[in-house]
């Protein structure tokens, strides 16, 4: 009997152990110590927008949304290498944010009241600022949303948009057919093949999906936005502190650009700078890292090994990228746009 | 100890060795476990709904939906009013939709190439075991896949749809053929209907008799037939032709009246019933070489023609051992049809599993309902089955 | 003169019509007018399909390059499963790291070759070879983390790699399940065979896409908080109960086979229900079952595609995303081809290893 117990427990400690190699860690309130612990930060992306989030050829993840995890891991180890990039599908991302299986979720992900107050996230700012719109062909001549009466349209399931383009069809009293697809890839192939006339989602998606196609040129993206959709990275409800971390590292890359300072210049400003906005933020001056838990040189880090948020948007999104979208409402906002990060002081 | 104490001890030890009791002891361990089992994930379910402020219940069925579908049957949908329980009905409407006419198709498929891969012609036995044996050995997905993003999508455009004759188009986005609206007094064509279908099986029987009692045939098919043609339009003429025909035409889009059949359907039902039909010829063939030679002789001996032989002799007889795997074939049919999700087919599991899942986040009531639904159809289609296979089971004296 | 010929006359040969070429065409394609017109109509579907395919997968199809624009005929863009083999085959895994897959190929193909083939005739040290050494090895080689080999993530694993671990897993946890399953449906508890029949019938009654969102979206809200398993953990979760139930279903229908006397006389022997199974029933009723578990085995492995839907990176998943990259975008016919014929490859030659099992354990019986 107890030779039967003691193998019990043997097996069900192999079991435990075995498993617990493909186990996440405990999503408690610490996340950042459980962070440090593992030695990496497991990061929520999508399972492939160009951009935003896409592997390479290496297989390597690259994009604005990786940016942001990179950025974190810049200002919590010093370095950005220090990601673990989960895909998630737009089904699937809420549950694995939950459940604690990714700490952050960057994920052009749209901040709505019942994603933040019912579903217990944090949403920790705005790295994007979106709304939903339309590409067509430009073989079809429309020039406007409102022409697109009885038109097949090419829709991501388990997303805002699906309900938003219901709302605009039943506002304006147009019918449409609506075509569902799990993944934005399938969408935009069918897109492609002309199985449906039209593909929505939100604007910075179009562009990220015409940047892929063959001839972009044939396509456009039609001038009405139908919705707001502020996109941002988002953490659990509950940890404060890995909450503040993922909200300083965004504004910190804000602020830097406002400042000017980039990966170019940081070290030559960290040196002999007199500005004691620069001070701060980059640790010469005052303790801002340490009261995040962090060190000093937290934005310095994120800034020399990400760039601030200018540079990561333009080597992902901007002119001279595939995506080729403008600043916009994406600017600074002493530049005609609506970025304002809070003061780091 | 006392004597009798030992004779407990022997007494307990005893019904311990008993199986009877032993069975007992282990069923109690059993249940035991399951119900901390379920207790356990019970449990935990409830923590994480309430920490989660995912709501429980089934109160969302009641809420308005707020999203469009594509292909909507028999129902009335708008994406304002229509609520999750409607979105439920529209996704078991659809998957029953392909699933029927699937098992039809790919019934009719297996029949006919089960019954080419036992021809004698070398040729077409060769093509029909090619078919079989290449299609039954790739996964349905990948046919599917095929069928929807490589076939299906290089028809020709909208505008250069392909004609046959005049109202009969077919280009990218499906088939589209004239459409039949009943007008008033269009009653009286579904009563005519119903009467010839009625009245088929009552000459049917009276036939029957008649051959027992006199041996004289009565061409049952073609009488039937002719009902079932000329009574509807007997009461068409009466009622003066009360139905508009809609055609189909060219939109902004695409084609706008007519009625038409989605891309998306036509991928899902070519797909499964091609894949189901391959196992159904196998199952076919099977059936028929079960059937002993002596019988086909014994038929030809009796002056019956090759096509009565099988028709009257060897399929019923086949047909014995052709009906139970069939039956799981059709299950299969209706399971594999949840496919549909991946090319975008609005069946249950895409749109109640799927979108209705997401935007309410009850994930547990979802799957269950949707889990219920398969399950029940299984049981109808063996119930069905069943009771069909007892039927023809009776021939045999 | 003698009209009557005493000696025998040598045998006619059959009339040339009758014999030879010709009359096998007789025979089998010309019998009657309809089967005439049968066998040309079938002629011409099989040179129109056939010069279609040779066309179009060989004469015009591209074979050497780069990019698509090496791709000038007609025909199959090759080159885009060549350019995207590594990809294909090992999905995301580190090009550094891919030599051990291959190891793991190599040991369970060896592994194979003795469980599978006649040349050992004891098969005893090969199942424990095929069973407890290569899985524990494949598991230390594949996921890493020790012997000093990198930690390579699981969601870094796909392509064919992924569908193959997918098929082997499921099928190594649920033939035992299954078993276990099968004997529980057979037995005389009653609340076990309940159980037992409630499961079986329960999984069976249901598509694999419900049992597989199931594992991939329910089973984190059926764990406590923390406990959060690995996603390929989930769907293998869920395609071994699924397979499971299915196994048991054959399983039964090869303990159905064996005589009752069997179990009598074990018993009458004095052995206990675990031996009697174990040693005497189960043998047998699993050597009875061995061609329909490789079929079901057959219908696992075509189901494991199935995990393109909750995003996991198997063989047509990787090559359906491949199809969606700017540089290959239309490659959709020339990936389901390839798929298709991987798949075929896998299935046809089990299916004919089943069909050779079959004959060659029925020998034995009627022996």
């Amino acid at each position: 009997m107890d030779r039967k117990v003691i193998f019990m427990r043997k097996a069900s400690f192999i079991a435990v152990a075995t498993a617990a190699t493909f186990m996440a860690t405990a999503a408690t309130a610490a996340t950042l110590d459980d962070v440090k612990a593992k030695g990496f930060i497991q990061c929520g992306v999508t399972t492939g927008l160009a951009g935003f989030a896409a592997p390479n050829n290496d297989g390597k993840w690259e994009g604005f949304d990786v940016d942001f995890c990179r950025a974190m891991s810049a200002a919590v180890f010093g370095t950005p290498d220090k990601v673990k990039y989960t895909p998630t599908t737009a089904k699937e991302r809420f549950t694995a944010l939950q459940s604690g299986e990714i700490d952050v979720l960057a994920r052009n992900t749209t901040w709505t009241f019942s994603r933040d107050v019912n579903l217990g996230f944090e949403f920790v700012g705005v790295n994007y600022y979106d709304g939903q719109g339309f590409m067509v062909k430009k073989a079809l001549g429309v020039k406007s949303a409102l022409e697109l009466d009885g038109a097949r349209i090419c829709v991501q399931s388990g997303t805002t948009t699906e309900l938003n383009l219901a709302d605009y069809f039943t506002a304006n009293g147009m019918k449409y057919d609506s075509v569902v697809f799990d993944t934005a890839d399938e969408v935009r192939e069918a897109y492609l093949k002309d199985t449906c006339d039209v593909y929505t989602t939100d604007q910075s998606g179009l562009y990220a999906q015409r940047s892929v196609i063959a001839d972009p040129e044939a396509h456009i993206v039609l001038p009405e936005v139908i919705s707001k959709e502020p996109l941002g990275p988002l953490v659990r409800h509950g940890d404060n502190q890995w909450g503040d971390i993922a909200r300083w590292t965004l504004n910190a890359m804000v602020e830097a650009e406002e400042l000017n300072i980039s990966s170019a210049n940081v070290d030559t400003l960290k040196a002999d700078t007199k500005n004691p906005s620069i001070q701060r933020i980059l640790g010469t001056s005052g303790d801002l890292g340490q009261q995040l838990g962090l060190t000093n040189e937290w934005a310095y880090n994120i800034i020399k090994n990400v760039g601030n948020y200018g540079e990561s948007f333009a080597r992902n999104l901007g002119e001279g990228t595939a995506l080729n979208i403008a600043r916009g409402l994406n600017a600074q906002w002493n530049k005609g746009g609506i970025l304002y990060a809070p003061p780091l002081r | 100890m006392t004597a009798e104490a030992a004779d407990l001890e022997v007494a307990k030890i005893n019904k311990f060795r008993d199986p009877r009791y032993r069975a007992i002891f282990y069923q109690i361990v059993v249940v035991v476990l399951i119900a901390l089992f379920v207790w356990y994930v019970g449990h935990n379910t409830a923590v994480n709904l309430e920490k989660r402020g995912i709501a429980s219940g089934f109160g969302f069925l009641s809420q308005p939906a707020g999203f469009g579908i594509g292909i909507v049957l028999l129902m009335d949908y708008s994406s304002q009013t229509s609520t999750h329980l409607d979105v439920l009905i529209i996704g078991i409407i659809n998957t029953l939709a392909v699933s029927i006419s699937g098992i039809f198709l790919a019934t009719l498929i297996g029949f006919i190439f089960g019954v080419l891969r036992l021809s004698k012609n070398w040729v077409v036995n060769k093509i029909a075991a090619v078919y079989i044996e290449v299609i039954r050995n790739i996964p349905l997905l990948v046919q599917l896949m095929f069928w929807y993003f490589a076939v299906l999508s290089v028809l020709p455009l909208v505008k250069d749809s392909i004609h046959i004759g005049d109202n009969f188009l077919i280009n990218n986005r499906g088939v589209s053929f004239p459409a039949i609206i009943p007008a008033s007094g269009f009653w009286l064509i579904t009563v005519a209907l119903l009467v010839a279908i009625v009245l088929c099986f009552v000459v049917k029987n009276w036939a029957h008799k008649r051959q027992d009692l006199t041996g004289q045939i009565f061409p049952v098919f073609w009488t039937s037939v002719g009902l079932i043609i000329v009574l509807p339009v007997i009461a068409s003429l009466i009622m003066g032709n009360p139905f508009e025909i809609n055609y189909p035409e060219y939109g902004r889009f695409s084609i706008t009246g007519g009625w038409s059949l989605e891309p998306e359907f036509l991928a899902l039902l070519l797909g499964l019933s091609i894949y189901t039909g391959a196992f159904i010829a196998e199952i076919v063939r099977s059936g028929i070489n079960a059937v002993s030679h002596g019988q086909t002789e014994a038929a030809h001996s009796l002056g019956l023609s090759p096509g009565k032989t099988t028709r009257l002799v060897v399929l019923p007889q086949a047909l014995r051992v052709i009906v139970p795997p069939l039956t799981s074939q059709y299950l299969n049919l209706v399971k594999n049809s949840s496919l549909a999700t991946a090319i975008g087919y609005a069946d249950i599991t895409a749109l109640f599993a799927g979108t209705s899942l997401n935007q309410t986040g009850q994930a547990i009531e979802c799957i269950m309902i949707t889990m219920i639904f398969y399950l029940s159809i299984s049981l109808l289609i063996s119930m069905f089955m069943n009771w069909y296979n007892k039927r023809i089971a009776l021939v045999e004296r | 003169m003698a009209i009557v010929k005493t000696e025998r006359h040598e045998d006619l040969p059959p009339p040339a019509s009758q014999t030879g070429v010709i009359g096998w065409m007789r025979e089998n394609l010309f019998s009657s007018p309809l089967n005439a017109l049968l066998t040309v109509v079938s002629l011409y579907v099989i040179w129109w399909a056939v010069s279609g395919i040779v066309s179009y997968a060989f004469i015009n199809a591209n074979f050497v390059g780069e990019t698509r624009e090496d791709c000038t005929g007609t025909g199959a863009c090759w080159v885009f499963i060549k350019a995207r083999f590594g990809q294909i085959m090992y999905g995301f895994y580190p090009v550094e790291e891919r030599w051990r897959v291959d190891i793991g190929y190599v040991l369970a193909a060896i592994g194979l070759f003795l469980v599978l083939s006649d040349v050992v005739k004891n098969k005893k040290w090969p199942a424990v070879y095929m069973f407890v050494f290569v899985p524990v090895v494949c598991y230390f080689l594949f996921y890493g983390g020790s012997f000093g080999l990198e930690v390579v993530e699981t969601s870094q694993w796909g392509g064919l790699f992924l569908t193959l671990v997918l098929a082997s897993v499921s099928i190594f946890v649920a033939l035992p399940l299954g078993i276990v399953l099968a004997l529980g449906r057979r037995s005389s508890m009653p609340i076990v065979r309940m159980l037992c029949v409630g499961f079986i019938e329960f999984v069976r009654g249901v598509p694999l896409i419900t049992v597989l969102f199931m594992a991939s979206v329910m089973l984190p809200l059926f764990l406590p908080e923390g406990m959060n398993f690995d996603k390929l953990i989930r769907a293998l979760v869920g395609m071994s109960l699924f397979s499971a139930a299915y196994m048991a279903e054959v399983v039964r229908g090869g303990l159905q086979a064996i005589p009752k006397g069997q179990m009598e006389a074990a018993k009458s022997l004095g052995l206990g229900y675990w031996q009697a199974m174990g040693l005497i029933i189960l043998p047998q009723a699993l050597k009875i079952a061995i061609p329909s578990i490789v079929n079901t085995f057959i219908g696992l492995f075509k189901d494991t595609t199935l995990v393109l839907i909750i995003g996991l990176l198997d063989l047509l998943s990787i090559v359906k995303a491949g199809t969606t990259d700017k540089e290959w975008v239309g490659m959709a016919t020339e990936g389901y081809v390839f798929v298709a014929a991987v798949f075929w490859v896998f299935c046809f030659g089990m299916s004919r290893y089943s069909i050779w099992l079959e004959n060659k354990l029925h020998t034995g019986h009627k022996r």
